[in-house]
């Protein structure tokens, strides 16, 4: 077993073993699902709206150098700086270097998956900057030392007890609660003063629009309203895919992103920012930036079957329904992203070599892609991925293409095919198996644990079909 | 060496041919009257924990004056024109501020000593159950966010469908100020173990008054 195969097994054994988080992550998903469905009583609706959210998207990405040069134009014209990030080290270097001019020391941050792929709390850490999520479930897992386990709530896996304790530890002078309106309301009272205090506030973006130069960011908590309108300074950070052309463009796409991820007609607050603080204003920052990131998905799009990844809006929806998912949770996947989607992104992004197996976890039972809002099919991108793991040509443009390949495997494939290729050697070749089923072993591995072997049956079915009398074939 | 701006920009160039706009129509269009439009704004509105009254036009300050003190809440943040119409007949026991300095220069009154913000809206929108807010010089974002509870003022006949009819028919695009909002309840998160809980970062408590022409 190759190395990234050993890990993901130990990392699936050590989920499985987890009982709480295990039922955790099910009655959350089960909730989810449920909500979900509530929001779209209406199939043939619903299939409408994905048609049309997918035609909206994929226009983007098709025009997305244009798009994003009309984008950037009319950002700078509205005061917001722009930046361009190849990877997530120039991402980084580039956030660091803004607030370093502006002597920003203390910085509150929005939810953004952009930023976990990025890893900036991390590298702005190591500069001697102090940076605090502000979103209970992030503030929560940033508190454990932890990575979300899913994109949409990253705290999924842990139960209130356990943050009872973390808030003891970190917070001694509070009072000991289990009571969610209590703890929540501490978290209320902890992060204020952080808000108030903050040089710099930082977030990711869910849509930015070229038309007008919009940022839009939606959320439930007033945490992100915070961390772009209190501090002086606003950074966000996300990726160049993340564009749409239109002002209108944005609702249909709204309308299923928060139904789709959490099963509510629309979120608390839906935050459009278009300029930093014009003159005579009395509130919002000074300065608002924006980074772009492409750190591969230019390079995703140049294949015509991958490049449907892009037109993801993060809604979470697929993982949601994933029946691998609900087993193992986020943390098993040892990524970012996890999930179907992160099945696809994380072998693009990090290579196959190092993350393909995800790939396997998947029955390509196919209700990703049933239920995602911009109709990616994402089972037939996991099986694409699988095909180059093992390819032996060179030309998918995956980084680690071909690294999965095993001789023992081409070999199987390679006997299969000379079997069954000719009709005499397969007929030979059931005569001999079913005459010699008495060999067959009792145990073959792995698949024998908690399964019985299959033996050949006395007779093949082709002899039995004859002496009955069939027609041939 | 080429900038990152030019390396993005020559990747996705390379793999780009522009295609013209083919994106359907819009799919929920209902047609609802005025009355239809407040019944659901005010369910929607409801199931998410907002409080919401309809009022005559002219009672919403005698609404303000009667409920405020019952509820003990007397420190009241506004600006602009709510402000000035608050001045002349706002009752006594309430401790008017009005928002009219750069927020630097008040952050820690502003964070500790405001119990509601109370602000005009731009519309609302029936089909989600939100209410639209621009900006403006008179009235700053941190209004509708920082103090405990806001209280949002909403002409009846300023109710839109749907978001989307919204932005098309007040031609957004053409506009926009530094900050659109659209708010949908009081603060929640369900961040700890899925269970719903209000009030976390911004106001615990949302009150619509939805004022109808006398």
């Amino acid at each position: 077993m190759s190395d990234q195969a050993a890990a993901f097994k130990h990392r699936i054994n050590t989920a499985l073993g987890d009982e709480q988080a295990h039922s955790n992550f099910r009655s959350a998903m089960s909730m989810l699902m449920e909500k979900r469905a509530a929001q779209f009583p209406d199939e043939d609706e619903l299939l409408e709206k994905r048609q049309r959210a997918n035609a909206i998207r994929a226009h983007a990405l098709r025009n997305l150098p244009q798009l994003l040069e009309q984008l950037e134009q009319q950002l700078i014209n509205n005061g917001i700086q722009v930046h361009w990030a190849r990877d997530g080290a120039e991402a980084n270097a580039i956030i660091h270097q803004l607030l370093e001019a502006a002597g920003a020391k203390s910085v509150v941050k929005g939810k953004s998956m952009v930023s976990e792929e990025i890893d900036l709390n991390h590298y702005l850490q190591q500069h001697g900057i102090e940076i605090l999520e502000s979103d209970l479930g992030e503030f929560i897992i940033q508190l454990a030392h932890e990575t979300p386990s899913h994109i949409v709530m990253p705290a999924i896996h842990k139960t209130k007890q356990d943050i009872a304790e973390l808030f003891h530890k970190h917070f001694p002078e509070l009072p000991y609660s289990e009571d969610v309106d209590e703890m929540t309301q501490q978290a209320r009272q902890i992060l204020r003063d952080r808000f108030r205090q903050a040089d710099a506030g930082i977030s990711g973006v869910n849509f930015m629009v070229a038309e007008t130069g919009t940022l839009c960011l939606v959320e439930n908590e007033g945490n992100g309203r915070m961390s772009t309108t209190v501090p002086p300074l606003h950074i966000a950070v996300t990726g160049i895919e993340k564009v749409v052309e239109k002002l209108t463009d944005v609702p249909p796409l709204l309308d299923l992103l928060t139904k789709s991820a959490t099963g509510q007609p629309i979120t608390t607050y839906f935050n459009m920012i278009s300029h930093p603080r014009q003159a005579g204003e009395l509130d919002g920052p000074e300065a608002v930036h924006l980074v772009l990131l492409d750190n591969g998905r230019s390079h995703i799009k140049r294949d015509e079957v991958l490049l449907d990844t892009l037109r993801c809006i993060r809604c979470g929806s697929c993982i949601n329904h994933c029946p691998v998912y609900v087993q193992v949770g986020g943390h098993a996947y040892g990524t970012v992203y996890p999930g179907p989607i992160g099945t696809v992104l994380e072998p693009m992004r990090l290579g196959i070599d190092q993350i393909g197996t995800l790939t396997s976890a998947c029955s390509l039972c196919g209700a990703c892609a049933q239920v995602c809002p911009v109709q990616i099919p994402l089972p037939k991108l996991i099986n694409r991925l699988r095909a180059d793991s093992v390819s032996h040509q060179n030309h998918s443009g995956v980084k680690g293409e071909g690294s999965l390949r095993k001789q023992a495997e081409v070999l199987s494939w390679k006997g299969w095919r000379w079997l069954y290729s000719s009709p005499l050697r397969y007929r030979l070749f059931s005569k001999l198996a079913t005459r010699l089923r008495g060999l067959t072993p009792s145990s073959i591995g792995g698949w024998s644990r908690y399964r019985t072997v299959t033996k050949p049956a006395p007779r093949p079915l082709s002899e039995l079909i004859k002496e009955a009398g069939f027609d041939h074939e | 060496m080429s900038s990152a701006r030019e390396t993005i920009f020559q990747a996705l160039r390379a793999t780009s041919t522009p295609a013209t706009r083919d994106i359907p129509p819009q799919v929920d269009r209902q047609e609802w009257g005025q009355s239809e439009k407040v019944e659901r704004l005010t369910q929607q509105m409801s199931a998410v924990h907002a409080e919401v009254h309809h009022l005559a036009d002219g009672d919403w300050i005698g609404w303000v004056n009667r409920e405020l003190p019952q509820r003990g809440l007397s420190r009241l943040l506004a600006g602009g024109e709510v402000a000035q119409q608050l001045k002349q007949r706002c009752a006594s026991s309430i401790e008017l501020k009005h928002y009219q300095q750069p927020i630097e220069q008040w952050k820690s009154t502003l964070f500790n000593e405001v119990d509601v913000g109370i602000t005009s809206t731009r519309g609302a929108i029936a089909h989600s159950g939100s209410l639209a807010l621009w900006a403006t010089i008179e009235e700053p974002r941190l209004l509708s966010l920082v103090p405990p509870v806001h209280i949002a003022l909403l002409h009846a006949n300023q109710i839109h469908e749907n978001f989307e009819q919204m932005v098309v028919n007040e031609q957004w695009q053409q506009q926009m100020p530094t900050n659109t909002l659209l708010i949908s309840g009081p603060s929640k998160t369900a961040d700890i173990q899925q269970v719903l809980a209000y009030g976390v970062h911004g106001p615990k408590e949302l009150i619509v008054l939805i004022l109808e022409d006398a």
